[in-house]
């Protein structure tokens, strides 16, 4: 077994390096900033799920009024969507996980600049207190993609959601900016670019699109706060503005930003496998360069959004055309990994497991976004329920995915503890079989004409609803479920080995949990971080 | 019920590019299955085969440069495919011919209103000659809206300040549901609209005033009576039932549900359940009593009849009325008891 | 004056040497501007959209802007991005009092840039050239002259705010200059905000000809 299990036990580390709520609110260690994203993160997951389970609940039945009114209904997708995407998928991996491991991954003791990261971390916060706080006055009914004119005409609190959105953006853009110094400057002495471990890659490429997307998002809110304030009329056709444009600047930056969710849990996803494998990852160059073909390729199909919107065939033609190579960096990576697993040596422990929820949820995404690439069938699609499956699938079914993955593969070096993994093969089937009939009717209800968006919907549409809103229980189940053994895991779960999974990225040659510097000695290293040699497939955490 | 939910992914085709783009989404279905087997199938496949076994070595792979060649080019290359189809598939939705029957649509909160060469206007209903083209030139008065087809497979947005177009030539006479697919507010949801398609001899009729007759959901036989919705010409045009279903058609129809209940809860605007002949107060402070020339007054002059606590939102239906209609509706609303 | 190194700075722990330190924050500053830049780009596309659409109305609305306010304000940044390079280099050198002198002086230029805006601005204000909504002026003949007065205001505006912040970390790096904390070895706050001051001065540089000349 690991050389270092005997040393953890009453060990200096991080958690227990100084105590007191003022060492953790005023913390600069990376790995406690990271925690606290994580912990804020699931808090507003809670939140955001819970406003998911209430809108599945209004839709049980055809007609609306099962459980609030339409302008409550409205409320309820708003907050669920904006909670979910600016408070939840965007810092889920890169601020909370990204946080904790890159660092230790590089063989770094922190990140670039450790009281940014902190003051990142309290700018997210206030963007959040924002948002949460138009809850308890008038709430938004906008829609997450807050469209003019009727973000400049209702008359709900959309102000304070649109400010508090803006302020978390420079949270992103710090981040971001954090990732990309300490990727360039702190490598531990050895760590070459082609020995750099994929899910920093992975974390380089989203901080690129972080940087430079975001800043747009921030003008683009700003000016949108303006309408409201000053009418000033740059979105408002009333005053000779265009709101087609804002369309343009919202999609510039969300477009982009849907690859901040999705590419660090591709990263995290290279990481897995390799390890349960125990075989090298497949294509390793192909896998660390695609991140960088879809970050590219993010910039420059926007407009994708805007097939019905009025914009000019030309445009379409383009966007559409563009679109259609996100596809193929995408197909490279599913296929790398897959193929990674041919002659391995397989281990089903729940990071695999999630790995595999990732593959088979994360493909369905993908191919449903070829048909919503297709002008002609996106045309028909595009705001139906098709399109709500399409990105529940690319976003829980890849992000979510990814998160539960990576939380279960690193829990052992965040807390030195193993969570039960019986409890979490529970936990994996509750939450994809509820995730699959939760999304799968969505994709027929939009195909047959169902509108996104939609209190009440025609009784033709009651069957296949019926069944997603019983799909969304299941998930909600599996959820709490989770949160459960995690804690248990937390509280009272096995001792946790250094490297429990036997694998060869810098994380895992420090004490679990890592000491307040990460690594007694600056580590230095040799190889590339998937020499996985045809004898070594064992892994302490199964020989128990 | 299931039947009703699986009985075809994909609603009717009621155009012929409705059939092309079957054709192309069948294509992609079929596609997505094989590659969704191929992913996952091997994901399977090596589950099985490559089970950690403490007594079998792995075989050390980091790549094949010839594979990576296949699964980039194959997939460019199908792509290609599917993007000149798209594309091809989508210029023939978006080129209207030059001598297309244009028909003016406004979208407002939360209604459609669509106004015809002949002068006449119709509110939630657009009635349209079956094989021939047809472009609704559209714009809004308010927010962003969106008219969908879904038996057409078109959608277009609808911008205020603009003017946007779909075009369709409609194959398969009868009423095509038609759906707000941008989000617009309180009652998205119930700004639906109906496309009916009439037959030669109806759309002359219907063009001269004429009476029309019933006309059944498309692809559906004509319901029993009960069923029979308000398609009404200039007249009153079935005699066998009652002034108050007739009513209750055209509070359906044009659109009064979408900011209005008969069941006492109020929505934008106040509910109609035990409205007639109650005192109702205004919001410039007066009393009026809600007797038939209120009601009518009201649905003419909607602003300067606003309901105190409410919103002067409602839009006038001077003119999109006929008296026949208007009686029914006032019938309908006494009878709201 | 040559001044004694009096000054120690100890590197964070995380870092191998005091350049390290240096090299890794002025790389986090310059990304840092090209937020900035993505930033005020997305104005500057709005710009460019309206004065597409409406090239004409542009043309008369940017007559109402006094072009020599602009152009005093454009020599006032100009020579306040001087003296912040030259406080930046007085700095590296270890002449402490120099720049303390230049980084007063390009405080003060930074407030004149304010006082010129401020009487622009009121001169604005009361010719009814107000943004969106509350334009009341009558004198320009074209339509929606009001959306060149919202991209005027906003440009300027957010300009402004930078300007604003500028001095706000000027007058901070001055105080840690007068407590003698900078010296040839190191002087990393002093350059970062001198790279951020020089990228507000360009801003502006873009934006005068773009309102008050090409209007």
């Amino acid at each position: 077994m690991s050389n270092n299990s005997a040393v953890v036990q009453g060990e200096d580390h991080y958690l227990n390096h100084s105590r007191g709520l003022m060492s953790w609110l005023g913390t600069l260690d990376h790995k406690r900033i990271g925690l606290m994203y994580l912990f804020s993160v699931l808090l507003f997951f809670l939140m955001g799920g819970v406003f998911a389970l209430l809108i599945r609940l209004e839709l049980f039945k055809w007609g609306g009024h099962n459980l609030v009114d339409a302008n409550t209904y409205n409320k309820f997708f708003t907050y669920h969507g904006a909670i979910m995407v600016f408070l939840v998928v965007i810092p889920a991996i890169p601020a909370a996980l990204g946080n904790f491991i890159l660092p230790i991954m590089l063989g770094a003791k922190d990140v670039a600049f450790p009281r940014l990261n902190l003051a990142s971390y309290y700018i997210f916060m206030t963007g959040a207190l924002f948002a949460v706080l138009a809850l308890f006055l008038r709430g938004a009914d906008t829609g997450w993609t807050f469209y003019t004119p009727y973000s400049i005409r209702t008359n709900t609190t959309v102000l304070l959601v649109l400010f508090g959105a803006f302020i978390a953006g420079f949270s992103s853009i710090l981040t971001g900016l954090n990732f990309i110094v300490t990727i360039h400057k702190l490598r531990a002495p050895g760590l070459t670019w082609m020995r750099l471990p994929l899910f920093c890659w992975a974390l380089y490429a989203t901080s690129i699109i972080q940087v430079l997307a975001t800043p747009v998002l921030a003008i683009t809110l700003v000016l949108l706060c303006m309408e409201r304030i000053l009418q000033i009329g740059i979105f408002d056709p009333k005053l000779g503005g265009d709101p087609i444009l804002f369309q343009h600047f919202f999609w510039f930056y969300s477009h982009p930003a849907v690859y901040i969710m999705i590419l660090p849990a591709m990263g995290i996803i290279s990481e897995i496998i390799p390890v349960f494998s125990r075989k090298p990852i497949f294509g390793y160059k192909a896998i660390a360069y695609s991140s960088f073909g879809i970050a590219l390729i993010a910039f420059i199909v926007w407009g994708h959004h805007m097939f019905v919107s009025g914009q000019s065939e030309l445009a379409n033609f383009v966007f559409s055309l563009l679109t259609m190579f996100v596809a193929v960096p995408t197909g490279v990576k599913v296929f790398s990994w897959v193929g990674t697993m041919y002659r391995g040596s397989i281990h089903f422990n729940a990071p695999m497991l999630y790995a595999f929820g990732f593959l088979e949820l994360f493909t369905m995404g993908g191919l449903t976004g070829v048909f919503l690439a297709t002008l002609a069938i996106d045309v028909h699609l595009t705001n139906t329920y098709f399109v709500v499956a399409h990105f529940h699938y690319v976003m829980v079914g890849g992000t979510l995915m990814g998160l539960l993955a990576g939380l279960h593969y690193w829990f052992p070096k965040m807390f030195g503890r193993m969570y039960s993994e019986t409890a979490a093969k529970i936990g994996f089937w509750l939450i994809v079989i509820g995730f699959n009939v939760t999304f799968f009717p969505q994709f027929i209800l939009g195909a047959q004409g169902m509108p996104r968006r939609y209190w009440s919907y025609l009784p033709e549409f009651t069957f296949l609803n019926r069944i997603s809103t019983l799909g969304s229980g299941l998930i909600g189940v599996g959820f709490i479920y989770t949160a459960y053994y995690f804690y248990r895991g937390m509280r009272s779960g096995a001792k946790a080995d250094a490297n429990p999974w036997n694998a060869q990225t810098l994380e895992w040659k420090t004490s679990s949990p890592p000491p307040h510097e990460n690594f007694h000695e600056t580590p230095v290293v040799t190889q590339w971080p998937y020499e996985y040699l045809p004898e070594d497939t064992s892994m302490p955490a199964n020989l128990r | 019920m299931i039947q009703q939910a699986f009985a075809g992914s994909v609603p009717l085709q009621g155009t012929e590019v409705a059939v092309r783009w079957d054709s192309l989404y069948n294509f992609l279905v079929g596609l997505s299955i094989f590659f969704f087997v191929l992913v996952v199938g091997s994901i399977l496949y090596f589950i099985v085969s490559y089970k950690h076994d403490s007594k079998k070595k792995t075989q050390y792979i980091t790549g094949s440069h010839l594979l990576e060649a296949v699964w980039i080019a194959v997939p460019t290359l199908l792509l290609m495919v599917i993007f000149v189809w798209g594309y091809s598939v989508y210029h023939a939705m978006t080129q209207a011919p030059s001598d297309a029957y244009e028909i003016r649509v406004i979208g407002k909160q939360w209604l459609w209103t669509f106004q015809y060469d002949n002068g006449r206007t119709t509110v939630g209903e657009v009635f349209v000659p079956v094989n021939r083209p047809v472009k609704l030139v559209m714009t809004s008065e308010d927010v962003l809206h969106g008219f969908f087809i879904p038996t057409f497979r078109i959608k277009q947005d609808v911008v205020p300040g603009m003017y946007s177009s779909i075009w369709f030539t409609a194959t398969v006479p009868g009423k095509h549901q038609a759906y707000c697919t941008e989000y617009c507010g309180t009652s998205h949801s119930a700004m639906l609209a109906k496309v009916v398609v009439l037959e030669d001899h109806q759309w002359k009729a219907w063009n001269q005033n004429k009476e029309i007759g019933p006309i059944p959901e498309a692809g559906q036989p004509l319901p029993s009576k009960t069923q029979v919705a308000g398609t009404l010409g200039k007249k009153p045009l079935i005699q066998n039932i009652s002034l108050v279903e007739q009513g209750r058609q055209v509070y359906q129809s044009k659109g009064c549900v979408a900011c209005h209940s008969t069941d006492g809860t109020n929505k934008v605007g106040p509910t109609h359940k035990g409205l007639f002949g109650t005192q109702v107060e205004l919001a410039n402070g007066k009393f009026v009593l809600a007797d038939e020339n209120y009601i009518r007054n009201h649905i003419e002059y909607p602003q300067a009849n606003t309901v105190k606590g409410y919103n002067p939102v409602m839009p006038t239906f001077k003119g999109l009325l006929t008296e026949s209609e208007m009686n029914a509706l006032i019938a309908y609303m006494k009878s709201l008891k | 004056m040559l001044q004694e190194e009096t000054v120690i700075h100890h590197h964070a722990h995380h870092f191998t040497s005091a350049n390290h330190e240096f090299e890794a924050a002025k790389q986090g500053m310059w990304i840092f501007l090209v937020t900035e830049v993505l930033m005020f780009g997305g104005l500057f596309v709005a710009y460019g959209l309206f004065r597409g659409l409406y090239p004409e109305m542009f043309h008369e609305a940017h007559q109402h802007l006094a072009v020599h306010m602009g152009a005093l304000n454009t020599v006032v940044l100009i020579t306040s991005s001087l003296t912040m390079a030259l406080s930046v280099s007085s700095a590296q050198k270890g002449h402490k009092v120099s720049s303390v002198r230049y980084l007063v002086l390009t405080l003060i230029l930074a407030c004149c840039f304010l006082g010129v805006k401020y009487f622009e601005y009121s001169h604005k204000f009361h010719d009814g050239l107000l943004p969106g909504g509350f334009f009341t002026n009558t004198e320009i003949k074209s339509p929606k002259a009001s959306l060149f007065f919202s991209l005027y205001f906003m440009m300027t505006g957010l300009h402004g705010i930078h300007v604003l912040i500028g001095m706000g970390v000027i007058s901070w790096i001055l105080r840690r200059t007068l407590r003698g904390e900078f010296g040839p070895s190191y002087y990393t706050p002093i350059e970062l905000v001198g790279l951020y001051w020089h990228f507000v001065d360009l801003v502006w540089i873009y934006l005068f000809p773009l309102l008050y000349l090409v209007g």
